[in-house]
């Protein structure tokens, strides 16, 4: 899942900085590597979602890298994938208890996807490919730029999703629906499972626009 | 909520509310081998097996073991695990008594473990309520409706391969779109059954 990330110019070998910019854009996980895509699309019906799950995913991605790499050296090879998974849940059972006790209406909402993120190819393959091989720091560091570029991602088909869909933003009305007695028509697809699905697809593509990818010797990818 | 005949589920996860259509389960796996019919029909196969065992195994843990002893919190890490040890032991069963099906299904395997439809099944029948009879018929019903949903995108991207698609579409961002036309398609199954 994750073979490909050494292609950028041999980013991953790089320190700080560098490690920022590899996980917040050149290798974004979800536009340019395609993880984590269940819960991009299933929790963006509105801005709040979004950003408690980039929330949530940050702070899982960076707490398992964290104690993937500090337990590197004494995990043995054959079931690295099992200590990981488990790393990877323990967190996942904290901030879903953080949730619940502090913020309940949201762990509502988020339904059974807070507990997903144990199966989320981002976190799984940061700890597999980054935190496996790198110190404590620089690792914590991968995770948090990571978290980042999935924060930015979500955030954005959110903002689509919500706006076109309610005409509203966190909730509060920007343009005012018909149904209100304003001029907005809603569109209610956008709010429904398609529009998910578009949004994003029209999202990565504009990602491709502007970073230039797909260029003509990568062309027959698809 | 949690009175409805298990046939209902079952006829409800395959087309009205398709579990990789609706709920966004499984799509990294979707979308990473939906290149050809073969791989996908395989793949779709496999998922079936283990998600009706999987919610078969979870759903009596949850409510023999975990309940009675009060530690429901670990939930999560009890149902990967079941996941993880299941897939693993199948996977050596399938070696072991058939060569033949273990070269045909042998690939997918270690990646069912990943794939999140089988663990948000087992998350979204506990949060559903639903009984054993129930569960069962969700993991099924799910499996054959993941199976459908990747095997018609997989036959659809073979005939893509011969359009012109526009060089910032090419890749994933087209094959989003055309599981968002998908997505609405199997909206006017709505209303067909209520979950």
């Amino acid at each position: 899942m994750s073979d490909n990330h050494c292609n950028h110019g041999g980013l991953c070998g790089g320190k700080g900085k560098e490690t920022l910019k590899a996980g917040v854009w050149i290798t974004n996980p979800v536009a340019i590597q395609v993880l984590g895509i269940c819960s991009a699309l299933a929790v963006t019906t509105t801005l709040m979602n979004s950003l408690v799950m980039s929330i949530a995913l940050t702070f899982v991605c960076v707490g398992s890298n964290l104690f993937v790499s500090l337990l590197r050296d004494i995990t043995p090879r054959r079931i690295r994938m099992i200590a990981e998974v488990a790393i990877i849940a323990t967190f996942v059972i904290v901030f879903d208890l953080l949730l619940k006790a502090f913020y309940f209406e949201m762990s509502e909402q988020l339904g059974p996807y807070v507990g997903l993120i144990i199966t989320n190819c981002i976190v799984m393959g940061r700890a597999e490919a980054f935190a496996l091989q790198n110190p404590p720091t620089v690792s914590m560091l991968d995770g948090l730029a990571n978290g980042v570029g999935y924060t930015i991602v979500l955030c954005a088909v959110g903002f689509f999703r919500e706006l076109f869909g309610a005409g509203q933003l966190f909730g509060i009305t920007i343009w005012r629906t018909v149904a209100d007695g304003g001029w907005y028509p809603q569109n209610v697809v956008m709010i429904l499972a398609p529009g998910a699905f578009i949004s994003l697809g029209f999202l990565i593509a504009l990602y491709n626009w502007l970073s230039g990818a797909n260029d003509p010797d990568k062309e027959a990818a698809s | 909520m949690s009175d409805i005949s298990p046939w209902a589920i079952l006829i409800a996860t395959i087309f009205t509310s398709n579990i990789l259509l609706t709920n966004f389960l499984g799509m990294c796996s979707f979308l990473a081998c939906s290149r050809q019919v073969d791989t996908a029909v395989g793949l779709g196969a496999a998922v079936i097996f283990v998600m009706v065992c999987t919610t078969a195994i979870n759903w009596w843990i949850y409510t023999h073991a975990l309940i009675p002893l009060g530690i429901e919190h670990l939930w999560f890490i009890v149902a990967i695990a079941v996941i993880a040890a299941f897939v693993q032991f199948v996977e050596m069963f399938v070696e072991r008594f058939s060569p033949k099906l273990y070269h045909a299904l042998g690939i997918f395997l270690p990646l069912i473990t990943v794939n999140c439809a089988i663990l948000g099944a087992s998350l979204l029948m506990i949060t559903r309520n639903y009984d054993f009879h129930q569960s069962v018929a969700f993991g099924f019903g799910g499996g054959i409706g993941w199976m459908l949903a990747i095997v018609l995108i997989a036959g659809l991207r073979q005939k893509m391969s011969y359009s012109d698609v526009p060089r910032p579409f090419q890749g994933v961002a087209i094959v989003m779109i055309i599981t968002g036309i998908m997505a609405m398609i199997f909206m006017g199954f709505a209303g067909m059954v209520k979950i």
